[in-house]
């Protein structure tokens, strides 16, 4: 409030000396924001709008002529008969499946993770590191090193299996539906941390006068949770969901590196097509287009979801 | 009772704590083993003829996979980016926390809508624009365009917001600039804010996978990560050489975070809260 009126006093230019006077010039804070807003400008702004124009060109980036053809790349993304339809749509299913599949684990399995490290005990700091420490690593990582360790023949996974007697000849790689098995489960385990930190801090800030009370009404755990814990972790679930549903849905490196799409291009997700039509064979055009269709599924998504967060009077 | 319970209590924690790190570790000990041996079936648990096979190959001068140059141009571009995000976003984050300037609203919500963008739908056109800027297959295209997100500005924003108006007001009264009170006094008091963006920038751009990857093409301009896709396509089954990249890759973010881990969980909880 004060700074609003001091400002509006200092673009008058007749503030008085001295007191609790800001003096600011008009310039000063354009010039505080003038290197990020070139970048953010640059790099943010204009791909978003330059993304768009080429969608609706045919821009082969080997090729001099760009021709421009309106919404034909859209087009055949809806047309059953074009040469892309096929294989777009598979790979948009290949998210769908590995999004559908991932994002409930990855919303319930780091609570339960997060009310485990939510009392206090001797060690928690150093639990709450190691539980969090793969996401420290990239998906590059992650990715050579569970082609390794999941290797049918070779891989400890199933050798840890054999050891204790059970079947150790599992396609983890390769076959369905263990390839889906193995890149949610991989994921869960990497990302994990993540999302019990961010659980963890929303507990903390949960008043704890709440569950005092409810002891006082002889609640049990499971009404202190539903009752007390779910509400008071609201907003800190609904962020969980839209910010999980949206890494998901990026899902790329782990299909890249793991399975390398198989079998056949199952596995292979929209990002991964989507590189690999304008990045590889540089056909931007078509590319770009395929962006936007799946940004707009997912602002639709994010949206739905939002708002089925927000009507509801209790989760 | 609580005796026993206790140690159940640990025993859980212990167990969930080895499906973390024994990937990791088995990671380490594969790279100490030789070819043949980190094949074997069953397994061996510890390397039984241990060996530096895999670090060999990886440092060999004429190696075809110049790991090393990875590494340093890896370490070169997380660092070169970290300062760049360092600077310009704390100079952005001062503007939009303590100046008041028209379009400020409109301006903030347009940054923090890019947070919600997939990263995929800015890659094609960014490419392009990277290219006009003959960045391609250059570090260059690795440091400045991730730069730009929104992140930092608004993890920072949201530290300044916090800070105490008292030492700033003082600082006017002696007749301070905005300048003068953004480095002598913000800055100094945001020092475990600035080196939280620090590290998290830093790890982000040290394990980025999709960009580099489509962005640099010789593999004497690799990072690790694009590094890592080639070992394991160049070393189909000489898993040491694989793992020992990838533990070259891992060592030293699990170093930094081992070192800083209270101030990144303590961010990446702030941020995400806020988001």
């Amino acid at each position: 409030m004060a700074l609003a009126t001091a400002s509006a006093a200092a673009t008058r230019q007749d503030a008085p000396p001295g007191g609790r006077i800001r003096r600011v010039g008009i310039a000063t804070p354009y010039l505080f924001l003038l290197p990020y807003l070139l970048l953010f400008g640059t790099f943010v702004l204009a791909p978003a709008a330059y993304g768009l124009w080429v969608s609706l060109h045919d821009w082969d980036y080997l090729l001099p002529g760009k021709p421009f053809v309106g919404l034909a790349n859209y087009h055949a993304l809806l047309d059953s008969g074009s040469a892309v339809y096929e294989e777009f749509w598979q790979s948009m299913r290949a998210t769908g499946i590995f999004t559908v599949a991932s994002v409930p684990l990855l919303v319930v399995v780091p609570l339960g993770l997060a009310l485990l490290l939510n009392r206090s005990f001797p060690g928690r700091t150093f639990f709450r590191a190691v539980y969090f420490a793969p996401y420290v690593l990239g998906v590059a990582v992650i990715g050579v090193l569970w082609r390794f360790l999941l290797d049918p023949n070779l891989g400890a996974v199933n050798g840890l299996l054999r050891a204790v007697g059970l079947p150790s000849d599992t396609p983890w790689i390769t076959g369905l539906p263990w390839a889906w098995i193995s890149l949610v489960a991989v994921t869960v385990w990497w990302t994990i941390g993540f999302n019990a930190v961010i659980y963890l801090a929303g507990l903390q800030d949960i008043p704890r006068e709440l569950y005092e009370a409810a002891r006082i009404d002889g609640g049990g755990k499971w009404a202190e949770f539903r009752h007390i814990t779910l509400p008071g972790l609201r907003p800190v679930l609904v962020f969980v969901v839209i910010n999980t549903m949206l890494a998901s849905s990026n899902m790329f490196g782990q299909s890249l590196l793991i399975t390398q799409g198989a079998p056949g291009n199952e596995t292979r997700t929209a990002i991964m097509y989507i590189a690999e039509k304008g990045l590889r064979e540089y056909n931007m055009g078509t590319a770009a287009a395929m962006s936007y269709v799946l940004t707009l599924a997912l602002l639709l998504a994010s949206v739905i979801i939002f708002r089925l967060f927000r009507d509801r009077d209790a989760v | 009772m609580t005796r026993t319970r206790g140690i159940a209590w640990y025993t859980i924690l212990i167990g969930l704590s080895l499906i973390f790190i024994a990937p990791l570790v088995w990671m380490l000990i594969t790279s100490f083993k030789t070819t043949g041996e980190a094949t074997r079936v069953p397994p061996t648990l510890l390397p039984q003829e241990p060996s530096t096979h895999a670090y060999d190959t990886l440092f060999a001068a004429d190696s075809q996979t110049p790991v090393l140059r990875w590494f340093l141009n890896s370490l070169l571009a997380a660092g070169a980016q970290a300062v760049l995000i360092l600077v310009v976003a704390s100079m952005a984050a001062y503007a939009l926390a303590r100046l008041e300037f028209r379009g400020k609203k409109l301006l903030f919500g347009l940054i923090i809508g890019t947070l919600f963008v997939p990263v995929f739908t800015l890659i094609i056109p960014n490419f392009l624009i990277v290219d006009r800027f003959g960045w391609l297959d250059t570090l260059w295209a690795l440091i400045v365009p991730g730069a730009a997100g929104a992140f930092g500005v608004f993890f920072l924003r949201q530290f300044f917001l916090g800070l105490p108006r008292e030492l700033e007001e003082a600082a006017q009264l002696e007749g301070a600039n905005a300048w003068q009170i953004f480095s002598k006094v913000i800055l100094p008091l945001s020092k475990p804010a600035l080196a939280t963006l620090a590290v998290i920038s830093f790890l982000a751009n040290w394990n980025d996978f999709i960009w580099p990857v489509y962005v640099l093409f010789s593999p004497e301009h690799f990072t690790l990560p694009p590094g890592l896709s080639i070992l394991q396509g160049a070393y189909t089954i000489d898993y040491p050489v694989i793992m020992g990249g990838a533990a070259l890759a891992s060592v030293p973010a699990l170093i930094l975070f081992l070192i800083t881990q209270r101030y990144v969980i303590e961010g990446v909880s702030r941020s995400g809260l806020k988001g």
